[in-house]
């Protein structure tokens, strides 16, 4: 019952900690992105202003900190179901707020995954943050749905 | 026939500016003779990826000629100072599809053998700023979750609020009427409300149905 405990407890620990890696590198490869396509075009660094440019990666960027969000408040809700739900009940609302966690992060690396080639020139790998979004996703998803499964017993 | 001197010309590297806006693009010149009366000024232009150079600007003995039917008509203005070596042009009402070079050439005769020097313009976009649509998505987002949130509570103190009223409006029949009642429910806690509320939904309906 406890090492249950515990296995629900890591998945959403992991999935948490990859979406905040996963947010937080990738605020440098929206500078990378920008900086690479400029290069390319001039010898010179770019304006300031040109990092903001594009809308995409600002939507990107606010789905990626949403799901941060969403997963948090859905660890913490857990914690509070756990000692205030009655016996045989369902984590209903933890699994929703950790699904929801999940979809913005599919949002997110779909979103990223067909704009990013128009801005990209020539060969660019994705980088490993955009990885780890992409094994977020389902890691969230599969601790949604157990909370959602799970039934609550003393 | 005077001997003829190499002329220096200068003009920016880069410019950079906004969709919309001005730009002044300026070129001079160094040369170790007077300022000649006969002194030009040419600005000829490249497009981003095009390999044709056209002509936008050409000064000549005293009179300033602008472009008056390529890209530019009607967007130049000389504001030089030829006597002063100053051949800049400014560019009014910038668009994406000026990006280009924009080559000044100088001649101050007899030093006509110079390099001419190119100026690379970049036009942007008026960018958003950085994060206002990252903060409005999140905002909005949140903004709704605050607001199922209260719509929820609202809904459940209503709820609560009518049963305190019709368990008022009960306690104060079963005065009147048979000894066994229940106090006024207290408002304080909604799952014991909610209790309470299915248990008088279910009283009810017992009445109802004898």
């Amino acid at each position: 019952m406890l090492l249950l405990l515990l296995g629900i407890i890591f998945l959403h620990l992991a999935a948490l900690v990859l979406l905040f890696v996963s947010t937080i590198v990738s605020s440098n490869i929206y500078y990378t992105l920008t900086h690479h396509h400029y290069r390319s075009v001039t010898d010179s660094p770019p304006p300031l202003f040109f990092f903001s440019l594009a809308e995409w990666i600002q939507a990107v960027q606010a789905v990626m900190i949403l799901s941060i969000i969403f997963s948090c408040l859905s660890l913490f809700l857990f914690f509070c179901q756990l000692f205030t739900l009655q016996k045989g009940g369902r984590f209903f609302l933890t699994g929703t707020f950790q699904i929801l966690a999940s979809l913005f992060v599919m949002s997110g690396a779909i979103i990223y995954t067909v704009m990013s080639p128009e801005w990209v020139l020539g060969t660019y790998s994705f980088g490993y943050s955009y990885i780890l979004a992409w094994v977020a996703f389902p890691l969230a998803l599969i601790s949604g749905l157990i909370y959602v499964i799970l039934r609550k017993r003393e | 026939p005077e001997q003829s001197q190499a002329i220096v010309i200068y003009t920016g590297w880069e410019r950079h500016a906004l969709v919309g806006s001005d730009v002044r693009l300026s070129c001079s010149f160094f040369s170790w003779r007077w300022t000649s009366e006969d002194v030009s000024f040419s600005w000829t232009y490249r497009p981003d990826g095009s390999r044709d150079t056209i002509s936008i600007f050409h000064y000549t003995r005293g009179v300033p000629y602008l472009d008056n039917k390529g890209p530019f008509k009607d967007r130049l203005e000389f504001v030089g100072n030829p006597g002063r070596r100053d051949g800049s042009i400014l560019i009014k009402n910038l668009d994406l599809s000026d990006n280009g070079t924009f080559t000044c050439d100088a001649k101050n005769p007899p030093d006509i053998v110079g390099r001419p020097s190119s100026v690379r313009l970049l036009v942007f976009e008026n960018p958003i700023q950085a994060g206002v649509i990252t903060g409005a998505i999140i905002g909005v987002v949140l903004g709704l979750l605050v607001l199922i949130v209260v719509i929820y509570y609202l809904m459940r103190f209503l709820v609560a609020r009518r049963v305190f009223s019709l368990s008022v409006k009960h306690g104060k029949k079963k005065k009147e009427g048979s000894q066994q009642r229940q106090g006024p429910v207290p408002p304080a806690d909604p799952s014991k409300v909610k209790a309470a509320t299915s248990e008088k939904k279910k009283q009810e309906s017992r009445k109802d149905k004898k």
